[in-house]
């Protein structure tokens, strides 16, 4: 099936492909959702009067779909990947891995079922209902066990870097997970949480934030720092910043929840603490940064011809850009004027699509070839032409949505000389609709290179084995 | 709060915190047995890590930020029931009305306590109450010729007031259009003032225990007659009877039907209608009853800006 080279161990590479493709395919379903309703929020008739197209209904879709549908399967897919490669042994339980397979799969067709029909837990990131999230909760648990198991049967002496941040991801997300989802049953489909007031927000936030901080943080530094090495050729820069920002990552990441609950009827005291850590935070998220943009040093020129390497040390670039920009906006003050606008938006796409996505595809485009008896993609030209649709779209998107944010804080704080507000709610949102356009067209760019990716797939994937070869080297 | 959670609590952020600087100092050594800028010896999948030392400017960035953070964490509340030395508080955030909001910020002032909303609160009295005082020496008829004064009082209309009558003062079925000079409770400044201060509930009874379905026909057929139109069907025989169950209804709204603002009682003869003027929606109306309500702002605006917002609204139809 999956022999590459003779010396190497017989590698389950089914589950990897198969978590690599619906990775593309899930990442073109969950953006163009995110497309679709960037167009509502300028052209609401667009939900056509039906309930199940309606915002409100699809944004959970949305972001439920690029973070656990793309997102997930990029991360399954790596990690299965990675555990096996650094560990030199195959996974653990080939059973296993094809129960996480179709398992998540799942989940995700049952996302894709209740939330438009309506059904939610009303919790942020958190919507799928009961019977769903024991579902997910058993998949992750099956996950833990392979990954672990595989670790625990490896065949080298040490535990690669990238096992340590993937290994965090997966324990801390199983107990975020059964912890913010814990509820009371009365049907079928409709739960209630087993907390309440102040304490459910901030069980939720806990959640929500390490969903950020586990899910989208750790996972995908465990992805960089596998795929960034080795597209660049280079070793890692520094092993002690490994230790250092591993450590302090994953403790400090649990406490920043409290920062999307300032000002509210959360004690003082947990928001508070909640800045701090955040604060502190910002150091340790820019070792991440350092470790995997210096990994580069002394193979820059490879950027000049490497849309791949692009694609990876671009997405560092959005996640130091990013875990600056948030541990500012956990400080109070600026939360006063951020909380609430675009702004927040924005900073979570810059996040999403600069960081996440751009590392997925990055990976992704190099693990294709790798899985599918190739020596490279089909071509490394539309390699590139996605690189820059996702470049300009994503700095389309985030710079429309710092604007009409900074836009809407100002407005909404304005004052008369009275005292009386200087603007109503529904000029701020008018003030912002150039801004949505722009957002759209961002999105726009991203679907179109996400499109482009599943075409180059597709004729790497049915291309005869082995008849693909690196271009010759062009700018 | 009790003893055991604040230890709980500052154990554990300060170990956090404290375990952060041993964990940075910790590797600031090269306890690695490799030399620094050499491979640390294991390699995985092709990939080898160097034993590179801290970036020194990284390692400056976080022992600033744990510095600031003991600061932080002595001048703010953060350590479980510990309030900081600064007494800082976002709010009184334990107040459940506003009887208790007024005892808690005087309470804070006698306890020297720095609560961020009061202030934001006292700062802004400070500054706009003395416009609010002027305008309140001059009654509402003539104020109204004060452009300034009539903008200030849309203002706050339009963020106090057009959740219910519309952006544009003209109402919605069931919230009373403010522009036509019709009123329910008198168009004065002082009426207007009245409203404004203490509310309104309005109470008009259901009627289809007392008339029947029957009845409460007749009655629409005469209450329609009395704005000069007629039931599609048999309207003659309708409104005669009907002109005999009005008795009851003209209680409040007078024998001629012309209403009593004393009570609230709309004019039934002008063809304006509150919760719309077709016959079902009359129907529904007797039927059912309806009940009103204009909310207090006494408390929310206070007797000055009630004056300016009074002023907005008698501008409307003056």
């Amino acid at each position: 099936m999956s022999e590459i080279s003779q010396a190497q161990p017989d590698y389950n590479y089914k589950v990897v492909r198969q978590f690599t493709i619906m990775t593309i395919i899930w990442g073109i379903v969950g953006m163009s959702l995110g497309v679709f309703i960037a167009a509502q929020l300028f052209a609401p008739a667009l939900n056509f009067d039906i309930p199940w197209l309606t915002y409100s209904r699809l944004r959970p879709l949305h972001t439920n779909a690029v973070i656990f549908a793309f997102g997930g399967c990029a991360l399954f897919a790596t990690s299965y990947y990675i555990v096996q490669r650094t560990c030199q042994v195959r996974l653990f339980s080939d059973k296993l891995a094809q129960f996480t397979f179709w398992g998540w799969q799942a989940v995700i067709v049952a996302a894709v079922l209740t939330l438009p029909f309506g059904y939610t837990t009303s919790k942020e990131y958190a919507e799928l209902e009961w019977p769903i999230d024991i579902l997910i909760a058993l998949v992750w648990v099956a996950y833990i066990i392979n990954f672990f198991g595989t670790l625990a049967i490896r065949k080298v002496s040490h535990i690669y870097v990238a096992n340590w941040f993937l290994g965090a991801f997966m324990l801390t997300v199983a107990v975020l997970h059964i912890g913010n989802s814990m509820a009371l049953p009365v049907s079928f489909m409709k739960s209630y949480s087993l907390y309440a007031g102040a304490v459910d927000a901030m069980m939720q936030w806990w959640y929500g934030h390490n969903a950020v901080g586990f899910f989208l943080t750790a996972g995908f530094l465990g992805m960089m720092y596998y795929f960034v090495p080795k597209q660049a050729g280079r070793p890692v820069y520094s092993y002690r910043l490994s230790v250092v920002h591993f450590w302090a990552l994953i403790s400090l990441y649990i406490w920043a929840g409290p920062h999307h609950l300032h000002y509210t009827a959360l004690p003082d005291w947990t928001q508070s603490l909640g800045m701090v850590m955040s604060v502190i935070l910002f150091v340790p998220s820019w070792g991440g940064m350092i470790n995997g943009i210096m990994t580069l040093s002394g193979a820059w020129h490879k950027l000049r011809t490497d849309p791949v390497l692009r694609f990876l040390i671009v997405s560092l670039s959005f996640y130091g850009m990013s875990t600056f920009e948030g541990p500012m906006m956990a400080i109070k003050t600026v939360n006063a004027l951020s909380h609430y606008t675009d702004w927040t938006v924005g900073h979570v796409h810059s996040g999403a699509l600069g960081w996440v996505a751009m590392v997925s595809i990055g990976s992704i485009y190099h693990l294709i070839p790798h899985l599918f008896g190739q020596k490279a993609m089909y071509s490394t030209k539309l390699v590139n032409v996605h690189f820059w649709f996702a470049t300009i779209g994503v700095v389309l998107y985030i710079v429309a949505m710092w604007m009409s944010g900074v836009l809407q804080g100002l407005m909404w704080r304005a004052v008369n000389a009275d005292g009386t507000l200087t603007y109503s709610f529904v000029e701020s949102l008018e003030a912002s609709k150039p801004f949505y356009v722009v957002r759209f067209v961002g999105g726009c760019f991203v679907v179109a290179g996400m499109l482009i990716m599943a075409y180059n797939t597709y004729r790497t994937v049915s291309a005869p084995k082995g008849s693909l070869v690196p271009e010759p080297a062009a700018a | 709060m009790s003893m055991f959670w604040t230890i709980w609590i500052s154990v554990i952020t300060l170990g956090t915190i404290v375990g952060s600087y041993l964990l940075l100092r910790w590797n600031l050594t090269n306890y690695t047995g490799h030399p620094e800028g050499e491979s640390m010896g294991h390699e995985f999948d092709g990939i080898v890590e160097i034993n590179n030392p801290l970036p020194r400017w990284w390692t400056i960035l976080f022992y600033l930020t744990i510095v600031w953070s003991f600061f932080y964490l002595a001048l703010y509340p953060g350590l479980g029931s510990f309030e900081g030395f600064l007494g800082w508080r976002s709010s009184n955030q334990d107040v459940r009305t506003l009887e208790e909001s007024a005892q808690a910020r005087i309470d804070a002032k006698e306890g020297e306590y720095l609560v961020q909303y009061d202030r934001e609160l006292d700062f802004a009295a400070e500054k706009f109450d003395p416009i609010f005082e002027a305008y309140a020496k001059v009654p509402v008829e003539e104020l109204v010729k004060n452009e300034e004064a009539v903008k200030v009082g849309q203002r706050l209309f339009l963020q106090n007031c057009s959740q219910c009558h519309g952006s544009d003062a003209r109402g919605n079925q069931g919230f009373p259009n403010l522009t036509d000079n019709d009123w329910l409770y008198g168009g004065t400044g002082a009426k207007i003032k009245e409203t404004l201060t203490n509310g309104r509930n309005a109470a008009m009874p259901a009627w289809i225990d007392a008339m029947g379905e029957q009845g409460i026909k007749e009655t629409v057929a005469y209450v329609l007659s009395l704005s000069g139109r007629e039931m599609a069907e048999n309207h003659d025989t309708l409104a005669e009877a009907g002109k005999a169950r009005f008795m009851v209804c003209a209680a409040c709204h007078g024998m001629d039907g012309k209403g009593n603002q004393m009570l609230g009682a709309p004019n039934l003869t002008d063809n304006t209608w509150l919760y719309g003027g077709s016959e079902r929606a009359i129907t529904e109306t007797l039927t059912y009853g309806r009940n009103g309500v204009m909310p207090s702002f006494k408390k929310t605006l206070g007797d000055n800006k009630i004056h300016v917002v009074a002023t907005y609204v008698y501008s409307l139809s003056h």
